[in-house]
């Protein structure tokens, strides 16, 4: 049984804006699982439609086995949700938040507050548990909505650009804190346009694009098929022209100590630098231009310029 | 899950609602209270005197119930659009979508928040009165049924209004152009014994006539319309609009794409 099974998904907004045009995907129990895509491919469609907060034109979902057509109780108890935009009462105090959304799966008030401290402590809200939430930075009002998402202890756990406008400190705890909540057993579901998270976080990916699944892998597996990746080399001495690299892709210079060099999958780092040192050309740093991910989420996702 | 948890659900937004008009008390019982003040002492007091009797009581006695009824009529509509407006205009509706509440759970819990401040500003309001007219019930239980099924229609019909409402301008729309206009021509200031044939058969039309008849019978002991069909009509409309509701949160109109 997988934890989460989408067939034949289709979605037609009321303006004839077609989101879904039929996607098939299924998560393991467990998977941490990338599901990416430009703006309007249809990742918030197909979350909001598995959440119960978009109606489906047709096709199914099934949560943990339970159909959100014939068993909807069953299906939404399993999943939590933590959307993309901001979706509590600003008003309300942050531990109000929490403790009445266990309300809302059934959990009796003394459970629901002894959660509530467990997981606002765990993320760093406790001390803030009082003020309202219009109070709170954009990471915190994140990690709140993280906390309302777990309060009944989710076996799927979907997360719509969770670290969005969070800077890179918190990123990074909160990268540890899915990994934690992933290893207790947890399946989560992540979209982010922060592809090193998902090259981080996730085993498995799945990449949207204008409503259909372009790539439906392991991770490994869609970075093994990077073919070429590239790298920006700082040189040691000055250089006037960019040199020529045999094998090799584009060599571009970008300023007298700056070169970018494409690399192919068939050849090596060792290969680009026992030719740099033929030419007498020392390096002193390099890194990768962009995450591997990046490069193939570009080529993946790429649409042709129109003609003029 | 199990009915525990639905009760539980339900406790939970009953609970939101009535902590939210009380965090709020006052723009929610104050401004009430002074209103129906200045009613009692206009057109009770200084106008009412110079009416004399009507339906063979004092002017001030013979529209007090109207004027309670008008409170909770108001107060549990407008709790109902504003609360159910604001938790789709702000998306925190989606808390109690995502979760496994069934919709009538929903609709219970915000017509609870509704009916609980209709029934707190009618009492708040009643007390009000006793400044300005003798303390005298006839009937407790017609009143109380009566106020609860009034508040319970009106909080209904505040969830219709919040769902088709797409700013704030729908949700004003229907009090001012609807609502009062009914209200007053419903018999609180005046019976309908007083108007010609022909508008005394349109107020028949008019549901609020029977709310605040059934209700001033409940506390005078007299009324324009019989208790029973007075008290039929009421459960009529809950019945409709409870279906209209149901109907529309099934749907998810205007709170899903």
């Amino acid at each position: 049984m997988y934890a989460l099974e989408i067939n034949n998904l289709h979605k037609t907004y009321a303006g004839g804006l077609q989101a879904l045009k039929g996607i098939d995907l299924n998560v393991e129990q467990g998977d941490f699982f990338a599901l990416l895509g430009p703006n309007g491919a249809g990742k918030s469609t197909c979350i909001g439609i598995i959440s119960s907060l978009v109606n489906k034109t047709s096709g199914t979902v099934k949560v943990f086995g339970h159909s959100i057509d014939s068993e909807l109780i069953q299906a939404k108890s399993l999943l939590g949700s933590v959307p993309q935009e901001f979706n509590f009462n600003t008003y309300e105090p942050i531990n109000e938040i929490v403790t009445n959304q266990a309300g809302f799966y059934g959990i009796p008030a003394k459970i629901a507050r002894k959660r509530t401290e467990h997981y606002l402590k765990q993320l760093g809200l406790w001390s803030h548990r009082k003020a309202q939430a219009r109070a709170l930075s954009g990471g915190m009002k994140r990690r709140l909505m993280i906390a309302r998402a777990l309060i009944h202890k989710p076996r799927l756990l979907i997360l719509d650009e969770p670290t969005a406008g969070v800077d890179i400190e918190l990123r990074r705890s909160m990268w540890q804190f899915m990994d934690e909540i992933n290893s207790q057993g947890t399946t989560i579901i992540l979209t982010t346009h922060y592809l090193e998270e998902a090259e981080t976080m996730c085993r498995n990916v799945a990449i949207i694009d204008e409503g259909l699944i372009i790539k439906n892998t392991s991770m490994k597996s869609l970075l093994k098929s990077l073919n070429s990746e590239i790298f920006v080399l700082y040189m040691k001495d000055i250089i006037t022209e960019a040199p020529g690299l045999k094998g090799f892709g584009k060599v571009e210079m970008i300023d007298e100590h700056t070169i970018e060099v494409e690399v192919p999958k068939s050849l090596s780092i060792n290969d680009l630098i026992q030719q740099l040192d033929t030419k007498k050309l020392n390096v002193n740093r390099m890194r990768n231009k962009t995450n591997r991910l990046e490069e193939l989420f570009i080529a993946l996702t790429a649409k042709p310029e129109k003609p003029q | 899950m199990k009915p525990t948890r639905y009760w539980v659900a339900y406790q939970t937004i009953a609970r939101r609602e009535i902590l939210r008009f009380g965090r709020i008390w006052m723009q929610t019982f104050i401004p009430p209270i002074v209103m129906v003040g200045l009613y009692f002492i206009i057109f009770g007091n200084l106008i009412g005197a110079r009416i004399g009797t009507m339906d063979g009581m004092n002017y001030v006695d013979f529209i007090m119930p109207g004027l309670v009824m008008m409170s909770i009529i108001t107060n549990s509509y407008s709790n109902v659009v504003s609360s159910f407006f604001g938790a789709k205009h702000s998306h925190y509706i989606e808390e109690m979508l995502i979760a496994p509440i069934p919709n009538i759970v929903i609709l219970l819990g915000f017509v609870s928040g509704g009916v609980a401040r209709g029934l707190c500003v009618g009492a708040a309001v009643t007390l009000v009165s006793l400044f300005f007219t003798d303390f005298y019930i006839y009937n407790p239980l017609i009143v109380f049924i009566v106020a609860f099924m009034t508040a319970f229609l009106f909080s209904l019909a505040g969830l219709i209004n919040a769902v088709f409402a797409t700013n704030y301008d729908h949700i004003a729309i229907i009090p001012s152009f609807v609502l009062t206009p009914l209200t007053y021509l419903g018999g609180i200031f005046y019976s309908i014994k007083l108007l010609p044939e022909f508008w005394q058969q349109l107020s028949l039309a008019n549901p609020i006539l029977y709310m605040v008849n059934s209700f001033r019978h409940g506390f005078r002991g007299t009324s324009d319309i019989e208790l029973t069909t007075a008290l039929g009509v009421i459960l009529i409309f809950i019945i409709l609009l409870f279906i209209i509701c149901m109907t529309l949160l099934e749907r998810g109109t205007g709170i899903k794409h």
